[in-house]
């Protein structure tokens, strides 16, 4: 069977070009792009590690989908292509450096806790703290399109795993910290959620964090321009 | 550059040592090859080992992981890491990890060679969860990253660390970084065995290479852990945990054979005469149920399926043993000193003995975080003088870059790796003898000889991932040669490392095996042997 992939170098011309290889048959994706490696083409160039979908170095875009080169199995026609939204270095691989950055802008990590929490409060964390950074759900999202300074899916659901952790004290701050470039610039479209290999749910996570923000007195300014008619709820 | 401490490494040894480091003030740079949270780390699935249980103690951790050592562990580093243990857990869960809660305290599971459920964790996501919280943890504390650089070797001046040369991928240049002190945090080696190891692509062991050609001694590496249950065409690890629940392991009439929760080498040797038998050997999951598989071991399943197109929760998983933890390492003591000054090493790259002839499941992450934060305390505090200039080390690794771009290529290198690993799986791998281990190493000596008519395809200067699986083969080749000697010499067996030529352990042996490189030359002997 054949899989096409768009090829990137920047140094050439064209930098892009469609390179169609033949590869085995019943291979995960990432089982392929190793035997073309091996056997056919040197250059190809691409991120892998851990192959059983924990290190959140293989996702690429396969048919215009997000996944895990090491989760999916190739098929027949596959187009493989590297993410979107970030930077591409060469082939598949992509730069994260930036968008690991919002991480650091959504103060996406433990502000002051104390330890200890019942089992009904880890569950609330639990599905949002198996994220891997793969950077599908930030590859998948329109925003970015319109706004490159949003802070995007993963940092915003890593947030919210923070706000709703028990041992987390300083909830107000982050939820600061999420409101510029934030949760009111989603349109909760679900791309993230859709892509998600972990089966997390961010766009859920932004709207949990949009009512929060809600009860700390922030209005979503979207909703504000309704106020111009004079009407008042 | 320069800063106070640089660490190698960002895997759970590497980003304790930062963040104990960084409590002291000083700049702290952790230096990856590829993005901080894409290590090996994110792979422990089963846990990290504290003695909380009431039922449980320190004095039992101590003489469960004393007793599988087979006599190769030193006392003090196995009583301070057990001792640390609930205090390490309490940082752990004080900083955010998410561990699974039992009657609202941290969860705990039994795993192989444990007299008690000590295994805190996080599903089958322990080391994934611990990882992330720590990396969480070194944003907020402003710990740096330099992200896709190789570490090529460490600078030395007379018998003194002055700072690393690294490659980086974005142009293939070679960097200096200096600094006052350098923790070496970079991974075990176990990928060496290929296709028959658990490991993930990069575990090949640069930072031991570095360190045994500036001249540290490295010890034990004739033990390696090879895992009873990995997934037979894929080597994908099926944790511990699913038979610390009552999985059973059945040959092909589906009759059980050997004690599911003895230590790691005694299964992996039972499960590989099995198979030498001609034997197809299981994992038997299905009596646990779909709720508790998926509940506790969600990651298991989904594997299974991609992998061998198995369910667990209705099939037998095919399975075989391998390669999955290096207990061997750069030789340090309890505060990750190497042989070299200012020079530290935490982690599987290290070896503080605390596994000693075999590892305990649960006790690599506990001494990831216990020894790693010990070891990032201590070079935070050395002192040692650095003088800011080019050193030649730099100038001859800049030489030896551009010259890799014009070896002949006349042979390939992957295929050559290939092989050996095969070689090694099946020669100095879970059941040895001395004349099969001397085929192997002549071979990978024929190997060292041909480096330089292999050579790399691509020539592009921009991101040469055949560049660095070039230089990663090369360690490979200094490592491995490394490491058949200590196999060879070894000539007992003792925990992980079984000859079937001298079945018994012998106590002459019960020595810690070293070996350095002098003026490029490997030496080998016993450290304490009678």
């Amino acid at each position: 069977m054949k899989i096409t992939i768009k090829r990137y170098h920047p140094h050439f011309d064209p930098p892009s070009i469609d390179m169609e290889y033949e590869v085995p048959e019943n291979m995960t994706l990432l089982e392929a792009l190793h035997h073309i490696k091996q056997t056919k083409d040197r250059t190809l160039s691409f991120a892998s590690m851990c192959r059983s979908g924990v290190c959140g170095s293989c996702a690429v875009k396969v048919n215009g989908k997000e996944q895990l080169a090491c989760e999916y199995r190739a098929q027949d026609g596959d187009y493989i292509e590297p993410l979107s939204v970030v930077e591409v270095i060469r082939d598949l691989i992509v730069d994260f450096n930036a968008s690991l950055d919002t991480l650091q802008r959504a103060s996406a990590y433990p502000l002051q806790m104390h330890s200890g929490m019942s089992e009904d409060e880890e569950r609330l964390v639990e599905r949002q703290s198996d994220c891997i950074l793969c950077h599908s759900c930030y590859s998948s999202c329109p925003v970015f399109e319109t706004k490159s300074s949003f802070l995007g899916p993963f940092a915003l659901t890593r947030a919210y795993r923070y706000v709703v952790d028990s041992r987390e004290e300083e909830k107000r701050a982050h939820i600061d910290a999420v409101i510029e470039n934030g949760i009111w610039d989603c349109t909760l479209c679900g791309n993230c959620t859709e892509v998600c290999p972990q089966g997390i749910d961010p766009k859920s996570d932004i709207l949990m964090l949009q009512s929060m923000a809600s009860r700390f007195g922030y209005v979503n300014p979207n909703l504000s321009g309704f106020g111009s008619f004079g009407l008042e709820f | 550059m320069f800063v106070d401490v640089v660490i190698i490494g960002s895997g759970i040894a590497g980003l304790s040592a930062a963040l104990e480091a960084k409590v002291q003030g000083k700049s702290v740079v952790v230096v990856t090859k590829k993005y901080p949270i894409q290590a090996q780390s994110a792979m422990a699935q089963g846990g990290i080992n504290a003695s909380l249980d009431p039922k449980d103690s320190i004095q039992a951790h101590i003489e469960d992981t004393l007793r599988s050592s087979q006599g190769l562990a030193d006392e003090e580093v196995v009583e301070y890491v057990c001792s640390q243990a609930p205090k390490a857990i309490e940082w752990l869960d004080s900083i955010g990890t998410p561990f699974s809660r039992q009657d609202n305290r941290v969860a705990l599971r039994r795993l192989g060679g444990a007299k008690a459920p000590r295994a805190c964790y996080a599903q089958d996501y322990t080391g994934l969860k611990i990882l992330h919280t720590l990396f969480d943890n070194c944003i907020k504390e402003g710990v740096k990253f330099l992200s896709e650089k190789f570490l090529l070797n460490i600078i030395v001046e007379d018998n003194s660390a002055k700072g690393v040369t690294l490659l980086d991928l974005r142009s293939t240049k070679v960097e200096q970084l200096l600094a006052t002190s350098i923790v070496l945090a970079t991974g075990g080696f176990g990928k060496v065995y290929g296709a028959f190891s658990t490991n993930g692509f990069g575990s090949y062991g640069e930072g031991l290479a570095a360190a045994m050609r500036a001249g540290a001694k490295l010890s034990d590496l004739e033990f390696v852990q090879f895992h009873p249950t990995s997934l037979a065409k894929s080597a994908i690890l099926i944790s511990e945990a699913a038979r610390g629940a009552g999985a059973k392991i059945v040959d092909s009439k589906g009759e059980r054979f050997c004690d599911e929760l003895a230590t790691r080498d005694e299964l992996s040797r039972a499960i590989w005469q099995k198979l030498q038998s001609g034997e197809r050997v299981f994992l038997d999951m299905r009596e646990l149920g779909e709720e508790f598989i998926e509940k506790e071991l969600p990651q298991e399943r989904k594997l299974a399926m991609i992998y061998e197109g198995v369910d667990p929760v209705k099939d037998l998983l095919p399975i075989r043993p391998a390669a999955h933890y290096t207990m061997g390492g750069i030789d340090v003591d309890l505060d990750g000193k190497t042989s070299i000054k200012a020079l530290f090493a935490c982690g599987e790259c290290a070896n503080a003995k605390l596994h000693g002839a075999n590892r305990l499941g649960g006790n690599s992450l506990l001494e990831a975080v216990v020894l790693g934060r010990r070891t990032g305390g201590v070079a935070a505090a050395f002192e040692n003088e650095v003088v800011q200039k080019e050193y030649e080390r730099t100038k001859a690794d800049q030489n030896f870059i551009k010259a890799l771009f014009n070896l002949p290529n006349r042979i390939d290198f992957m295929e050559r790796q290939e092989f050996l690993s095969k070689l090694l799986y099946n020669n100095v791998g879970i059941e040895r003898e001395e004349l099969a281990m001397k085929g192997v190493l002549s071979v990978i000596r024929q190997h060292q000889r041909e480096l330089a008519f292999m050579g790399i395809r691509d020539k592009s200067p921009l991101y040469n991932t055949e560049l660095v699986q070039f230089i990663e083969y090369g360690n490979i080749l200094e490592l491995t040669e490394a490491m058949v000697v200590a196999a060879i010499q070894r000539n007992e067996s003792r925990g992980a490392h079984y000859r079937k030529d001298y079945p018994e352990q012998n106590d002459t042996y019960k020595a810690h095996s070293i070996v350095w490189k002098e003026d490029g030359v490997l030496c080998a002997d016993f450290k304490g042997k009678r």
